[in-house]
């Protein structure tokens, strides 16, 4: 998994991090956090797409090798949240993604920021959808 | 007559050669060490977890990272040199191949005529970290251009202190082989030189540069993933970054089997001795994970200087205590 920061306030960055600790341990499912987007089959993209973030968050896309799938974590990622009428809004991330890849997969895990526990039920949820 | 003859050499040759093929491609070769390499990976990736109060992932994941990896896209960066970005793991899977069908031969039939001598050991475990360097030179990306930078000046550092260990054994069994032996791994795999002082030495600083080779913290300086992004191979993807794995997972029973062969006293292949020889890989291999979880990871000038100025002294003590006591007959300095 690779993690995108889309212009979130963090809170969500933190809560991904969470899932690494020993408590939450999400490579018990095999699942790894890797440095490059060329190794990720996921990427957990957090944050309001803001203006500037929209295109490196579609050239990150762009070099993820498909099949992969997106995860929008947190209420940001999935529709902007509390940001809606900001300036700096492009859009939610489905929308920038959209716009490289119209047959793009993406999961919501919503929550302001997503409990792990959510997040993992999610990630396991869309693991075995697809 | 002269005819017959002839048929029946070259009847030999051939199932010589398919013998051949079959021993690299394989039995001890590809095949046979790739599965024991990916079960070695999932050997540390469980103990590290355990050592961190965590799960870990279940003994198949090393072998479905690999398949799915084939199924992936190969992404190739626009600026990147084609032909040496192909080429390089193929280079660096072949090296670790050959390495390591020749220490499985030479474990299973130790009185075959020359597969390989310690030299040749010595080079073909170079050409992983050549290609590593190679590849990831080829690669257009400043983060891959300082992993390739800090992948050579670690190569250059731990060489020095891994070859004179070698020559620590070597002096140490030349005067319990027969001269013209004193180089066959074969001969030098009947000895334990790490039970002696200078052997112990020369064993610690050995298992110190393997860890430095095989890319473990506190020497994984060059595919350091915080810092640098994956360093020397952010720009792999698909069946080129599996060709990558499968190598480190090669070089995972390849490089502390060598270890085993050259201080620990070899690999039996019978009974009690396979047991044994397991018993002692699998020391190796846990010291290896063990030094890994309790280090952080060490800046590349930190780890020169330690290669160089305390293995590097450590191993010209090393090397005067070994030839005082061959002179001497000393059997434990």
């Amino acid at each position: 998994m690779f993690h995108v920061n889309a212009g979130a306030c963090n809170n969500c960055d933190i809560e991904v991090v969470d899932l690494l600790t020993p408590k939450f341990d999400v490579e018990r499912f095999g699942i790894k956090l890797v440095g490059s987007p060329r190794h990720a089959d996921a990427l957990l993209v957090t944050g309001v797409g803001t203006r500037q973030a929209a295109k490196r968050l579609q050239e990150v896309y762009r070099q993820t090798p498909k099949p992969c799938v997106v995860f929008a974590i947190g209420a940001c990622a999935c529709g902007t949240g509390i940001f809606s009428d900001g300036y700096h809004v492009v859009g939610p991330i489905d929308k920038i993604i959209k716009e490289v890849d119209p047959n793009a997969i993406i999961a919501y895990v919503p929550g302001c920021p997503p409990k792990p526990e959510a997040m993992i039920s999610g990630v396991v949820k869309a693991l075995s959808i697809l | 007559m002269g005819a017959v003859f002839e048929g029946n050499a070259r009847g030999e040759k051939m199932s010589e050669a398919l013998a051949n093929v079959f021993w690299i491609l394989i039995f001890p070769g590809f095949l046979f060490t790739v599965v024991f390499g990916l079960v070695a990976s999932w050997i540390v990736r469980k103990t590290s977890a355990l050592v961190q109060w965590r799960v870990g992932p279940p003994p198949y994941q090393p072998f479905v990272d690999v398949m799915k990896l084939m199924g992936k896209e190969i992404l190739i960066p626009q600026d990147a040199q084609r032909t040496v970005f192909l080429a390089a793991p193929i280079v660096g899977l072949a090296g670790v191949l050959l390495l390591s069908t020749m220490l499985w031969r030479i474990t299973i039939e130790p009185t075959r005529p020359f597969v390989g001598d310690i030299i040749v050991a010595i080079y073909l475990m170079v050409l992983p970290s050549l290609a590593l360097i190679l590849g990831s030179s080829a690669s257009a990306s400043p983060h891959a251009t300082v992993g390739t930078s800090r992948e050579m000046k670690l190569v250059m550092g731990y060489e020095l202190p891994l070859v004179l260990a070698f020559v620590v054994v070597i002096i140490k069994t030349a005067g319990l082989v027969e001269p013209g032996q004193q180089l066959n791994l074969a001969a030098i795999s009947q000895h334990a030189p790490a039970l002696s002082i200078s052997g112990l030495l020369a064993f610690l600083a050995s298992l110190l540069c393997v860890q430095a080779k095989l890319g473990f913290v506190p020497f994984d300086i060059a595919e350091s993933e915080t810092e640098l992004a994956s360093g020397a191979i952010i720009e792999y993807s698909g069946a080129l970054l599996a060709i990558w794995k499968i190598m480190q997972a090669m070089m995972l029973v390849v490089l502390p089997l060598f270890l085993v062969m050259v201080f620990l006293g070899g690999f039996g292949t019978r009974g009690w001795g396979l047991l044994w020889g397991i018993g002692k890989y699998v020391l190796v291999l846990v010291l290896l994970i063990l030094i890994k979880n309790t280090n952080p990871r060490v800046r590349i000038d930190q780890a020169m200087k330690f290669f160089w100025f305390y293995c590097g002294t450590a191993m010209v003590i090393a090397i005067i205590l070994a030839t005082i006591g061959n002179y001497y007959g000393i059997g434990w300095l």
